[in-house]
Parts: C-alpha cells; sequence; structure tokens
C-alpha cells in the first residue's frame, strides 16, 4: 500500500515539476524547433497508443470486449460530427452501459 | 452590458469568459468523476485519487497511470508514462510566463495550474489583462470541479460497479477526444498517431502493460527529430 502512495506521490511530483520547469526555463530552451516539434507529437502518439491499449485489452493480451468497442466508435463518430468533449464522453458512457444491459 | 456588445479595446469580455468556463468546469466534473471511478477500479483509495487530481493535476497523465497500475503494470512503466504525457505542460509554460509574468513565488503556484484548458484560454484571449482573467477563472473552477468530481467518482467506483456503467468506455473515448484536435495540426501529426497506435497494438500482448504507451512516444521522438527542417526553411523563406 505504501508502495502505491510513493509511485502517486513521485509521478505527482514530477508532473508539478514539469510545469514548473515550463515557467522558469528560459523560453530560448522550450523554443528550439526540434524540442518543440518532439513536444508536440509525444502527446499524438501517446493518445494514440492509449487509445489502442485501453480498446485492444489493458492487461497485456489481447481482449476486445464489444460493448467498449461500440461505445468508442459511437464516441469518434460524435467526434466526427464535430461535438466536444462532454458530448463524445457521455455518448461513449451510454451506448456502451446501453448495450451491457441488452447482451 | 447586454450579451451582444463588444468590450471596448483592452477591457476584458468577463460574460464570455464566464459562459466558456461554465463549460469547462462542467466538462471537468465529468471527466474528474470519470477519473475517481477508473482510480477506483484500479484499486486506490479516494484519498489516493484526490491526491493525483489535487498535486498531479493533469488529467491525461493520471488516467495514463492509473490505467497502467490498475492493469498490474510496474511503478516506472506508470511514472514514465505520466511525465511523458505531463511534459506538454512544460510548453505551455512559455505563452502562460507571457502573459502572466509571474515573478519570484508567484511562479510556484502559476506553474501547477498551467494545464491544456487553462493555457487554451489565456492565449485566446486578445489582451493580457483577458488572459490573466481567463487563466485563473479556468483553472481554479477546473481544480474545484476537478478535485469534487474525483472524490465523487471514486465513492461510486468503490460502491458500484464500474463496469455496468460502461465507465471503463470513457477512458478511451476522452483519450480520443483529446487526441482528436491534434490530428487536425496536418498529415505529419495523423502519421505519427497511426504509427503510435500500430506501435501499442504490436507491443500489447508482448510487454508488460504501459510499456507500450512509453514505446509509442519514440515514434513521436524520432519523428521530431527527422522532422521538418524543410518547413522550417520554408517559413523562413516566404
Amino acid at each position: 500500500m505504501s508502495g502505491t502512495w510513493a509511485v502517486l506521490v513521485v509521478a505527482a511530483l514530477g508532473c508539478y515539476g514539469l510545469k514548473l520547469a515550463g515557467v522558469s526555463l528560459p523560453a530560448a530552451v522550450l523554443e528550439h524547433p526540434t524540442v518543440r516539434r518532439v513536444a508536440e507529437l509525444l502527446p499524438v502518439a501517446m493518445l494514440a497508443a492509449l487509445v489502442v491499449v485501453d480498446v485492444g485489452g489493458a492487461g497485456g493480451s489481447y481482449a476486445v470486449d464489444g460493448t467498449l468497442l461500440a461505445g468508442v466508435a459511437a464516441g469518434a463518430v460524435a467526434l466526427l460530427l464535430g461535438r466536444g468533449l462532454l458530448v463524445v464522453f457521455v455518448v461513449a458512457v451510454l451506448v456502451t452501459a446501453g448495450l451491457r444491459l441488452l447482451v | 452590458m447586454g450579451p451582444s456588445s463588444q468590450p471596448p479595446p483592452g477591457a476584458v469580455d468577463v460574460p464570455a469568459v464566464r459562459r466558456a468556463v461554465v463549460g469547462i468546469g462542467l466538462y471537468a466534473a465529468a471527466f474528474g468523476t470519470t477519473f475517481g471511478a477508473v482510480a477506483a477500479a484500479a484499486g486506490l483509495t479516494v484519498a489516493q485519487a484526490l491526491l493525483l487530481s489535487v498535486v498531479m493535476f493533469t488529467g491525461a497523465s493520471q488516467l495514463a497511470l492509473v490505467g497502467v497500475l490498475g492493469a498490474g503494470g510496474g511503478a516506472a512503466a506508470g511514472i514514465g508514462a505520466a511525465l511523458l504525457l505531463g511534459l506538454r505542460n512544460a510548453f505551455y509554460g512559455v505563452p502562460v510566463t507571457e502573459i502572466l509574468r509571474p515573478a519570484g513565488l508567484a511562479r510556484l503556484w502559476t506553474a501547477h495550474f498551467v494545464i491544456d484548458e487553462t493555457t487554451a484560454m489565456a492565449t485566446a484571449q486578445p489582451t493580457r489583462a483577458g488572459g490573466r482573467y481567463a487563466f485563473w477563472a479556468t483553472g481554479l473552477v477546473l481544480f474545484v470541479a476537478w478535485g469534487g468530481g474525483t472524490v465523487a467518482g471514486a465513492a461510486v467506483g468503490t460502491a458500484l460497479d464500474t463496469q455496468r456503467l460502461g465507465l471503463d468506455a470513457a477512458a478511451p473515448a476522452i483519450f480520443l477526444a483529446l487526441l482528436w484536435p491534434r490530428l487536425a495540426a496536418g498529415r505529419r501529426a495523423l502519421v505519427v498517431a497511426l504509427g503510435g497506435a500500430a506501435v501499442a497494438l504490436v507491443l500489447l500482448p508482448l510487454t508488460p502493460p504501459g510499456v507500450p504507451v512509453i514505446a509509442a512516444a519514440a515514434v513521436a521522438v524520432l519523428a521530431g527529430l527527422r522532422g521538418p527542417a524543410v518547413r522550417t526553411t520554408a517559413e523562413e523563406g516566404s
């Protein structure tokens, strides 16, 4: 249990440290073109990977839940229709929960 | 001042900012509730979930970390994923510092609120005064809604079956919604997203939880390093 606390505290303080570095470091360091490009692309690659892992099976083996996949797909349709985060969230959860009631 | 009247130049359009902040607060409460429920399902206590929302205070990193821990991943993989995702906040520091110009100790608490939403709201305002107001209005409302949502979600997640409520679909849907606007940056972003997804898909059954997400970061680093000196030259030449 204390192991979990340690992980959480280290990760949380680390994320705060990154924010603090951002408002403290000279802008020239952060505005280096290569550094900027990598920083802009990092969340793109990682968010895509997180979607795949969450849908494809987070536990270290492939395990696709059809109702969850359908919910996320419905959320993707909402995004295509130009809806915001809140709508996407509600659509994904309701479709998944609704399908689980039926099947 | 009516809703359609334009503010004089240099003034802060308080009603417009407040309307946007209400929307962000609702979203943060919903997202925070999801995070709390996912954290509880991953075995975290309410206090542990709240610690992340108060101290880490950056949603994607929090959700990624509890996802890794919940899947039985190692500490290093969880911390690594959270930090790599949180790295973007450092870069938000540049525009935010230009607008808020925090000096001395003010940097310590200003830094804590430098996240996606506050940066977007602050940089969207035409004046520095407007940017400062939008930053703090967004940051404080979001902080409260996020923390409150986390406690509610963790309590619900401990008491109810989150699978039945479909809340396990919320995390990937939120990741997708956070990814979406970044794909508009161009073909390069789309290629990197597909590359990251492919790496994760291949490594998923081969590596411990968390590793596929960290490995996907390598795609971004490679693409960024090899990136368009072409584009920079073209911009300078034009």
